[in-house]
């Protein structure tokens, strides 16, 4: 039986890990190659590195990062941030990841994901999605680290990247990210509801419980967190261990 | 040396990554000499059935991959493995190596969740050199939408999604495919490529 992943995540700037906090006040701590095998010898499931780089030479140190993680690490590596082109998702696909994550650029061109999906197959394209709640059982889309608002309803545009051919999703709620209150249970299973692809659950885990909760809840098949673990609060082990004392599949 | 067969498909270099870290040598090769003066052949891949054959085909590396898989330990990873059947029905009917007999056709169950994409666990059926270290309990990680079909006795295990997925093939003699990502499956997938190196 398929087993539920347990994702970290690392956000990289320079060639540092940091995390952010409801995407600011950010906190430098680091290595992302050591922090990446720390989270395989823990039983990672994946591991997703975000560049939060803005400049062209903090690209490059990235893609070093990604060169040699991949090189120690033998789980699969999901890259998001930067990517806005073909030849973008190539690069970062020669570097060494196995998927790449596009947010705000699939938005700005959903072509992104067509074209990703026809080159280099749907598996390896992860569409990350952030959304905010704005009434009942209704949730927009917003862009650029949650700071944009494009008015675009999420299930219609979970149905328009499942149509151009994305092979997962990674849904973050900006309601839930940051607090520690558990994950977004409503928006994952409306989701979840109204898709036939992998989503892994992003945002707002804060106790071991939230992990157990969320697969019990809703058809998330994944789940990630980044300063829960960055920060040793949590192993993946411990998260795994729960899990399974809870009847969750996990590997 | 493993030749790691470069015709233009997917991530390659995760299974030399995987190969250097194990010791072995290993090249990226997209040439016939170096297949034919190989000691044993990886095919990777992923992407589309018609494709990846397309490539091989022009590339003319379709017949020595052919040949030298009945002379020496080849291993076709994920679509690699796919495409070791004879033929592929993705988009539409297409002819593969036909190096075990067998088609390769969607994963299709209502409800199920398309790609099949995670870790899951690896049900021996028959005995396989490959699955030697390899427990009763252990998982890999698989990525994929389209499964083969072929005779059991072509299983060296496989896993359950929405019914039998076949994880690991073998012919009896050289030929081993593994629809899984065993450079991308920890310890348990590089313990599979060691066994598979060791066939050296």
């Amino acid at each position: 039986m398929l087993a539920k992943r347990i994702i970290p995540c690392l956000d990289v700037r320079n060639g540092k890990v940091v995390k952010g906090v409801n995407f600011e006040g950010i906190r430098d701590v680091g290595d992302p190659v050591e922090c990446a095998e720390e989270y395989n010898r823990q039983g990672a499931d994946e591991i997703v590195f975000y560049d939060i780089t803005a400049s062209f030479e903090g690209r490059g140190v990235f893609l070093d990062v990604v060169r040699e993680t991949a090189k120690r690490v033998f789980v699969p590596l999901t890259v998001g941030g930067g990517i806005k082109t073909v030849d973008d998702i190539r690069e970062t696909l020669r570097a060494g990841a196995d998927k790449v994550s596009v947010n705000s650029q699939a938005v700005k061109n959903p072509q992104l994901i067509k074209d990703g999906a026809d080159i280099f197959g749907s598996q390896c394209i992860c569409v990350g999605i952030d959304a905010k709640k704005i009434g009942e059982k209704k949730w927009t889309v917003y862009i650029n680290g949650g700071r944009v608002d494009m008015g675009l309803d999420l299930i219609d545009w979970v149905h328009t990247i499942e149509r151009l051919g994305a092979g997962e999703i990674c849904l973050n709620s900006i309601d839930a990210d940051g607090t520690k209150n558990g994950f977004d249970i409503e928006m994952l299973k409306a989701v979840c509801d109204n898709c036939s692809i992998p989503v892994i659950a992003s945002g707002g885990a804060g106790k071991i419980g939230d992990f157990a909760e969320v697969f019990e809840k809703t058809g998330a098949t994944a789940a990630l967190a980044a300063s829960l673990f960055h920060f040793r609060e949590l192993t993946v082990q411990e998260v795994k261990a729960y899990c399974r004392d809870r009847g969750v599949v996990v590997r | 040396m493993i030749a790691i067969v470069d015709y233009g498909a997917g991530n390659i270099f995760s299974v030399k990554n995987a190969l250097d870290h194990l010791g072995f040598e290993s090249r990226l090769v997209s040439d016939k000499e170096s297949i034919r003066s190989a000691d044993a052949v990886i095919l990777p891949g992923v992407g589309a059935f018609p494709a990846a054959m397309e490539m091989l085909q022009r590339s003319g590396l379709a017949d020595t991959v052919k040949e030298e898989a009945r002379k020496k330990p080849f291993l076709g990873i994920c679509l690699g493995m796919q495409l070791i059947f004879d033929k592929g029905y993705e988009f539409q009917e297409c002819d593969g190596l036909g190096l075990i007999d067998g088609s390769v056709r969607k994963i299709e169950e209502p409800g199920l969740i398309i790609p099949h994409m995670g870790w899951n666990k690896l049900e021996k059926l028959n005995d396989c050199p490959l699955l030697e270290n390899v427990g009763d309990d252990e998982y890999v990680y698989f990525v994929h939408s389209y499964k083969a079909h072929c005779d059991d006795d072509n299983i060296a295990a496989y896993c359950q999604y929405g019914g039998r997925v076949p994880a690991l093939v073998y012919d009896g003699k050289y030929v081993y495919g593994a629809q899984f990502h065993p450079e991308k499956s920890g310890e348990t997938g590089l313990k599979i490529l060691k066994s598979f190196g060791g066939l050296i």
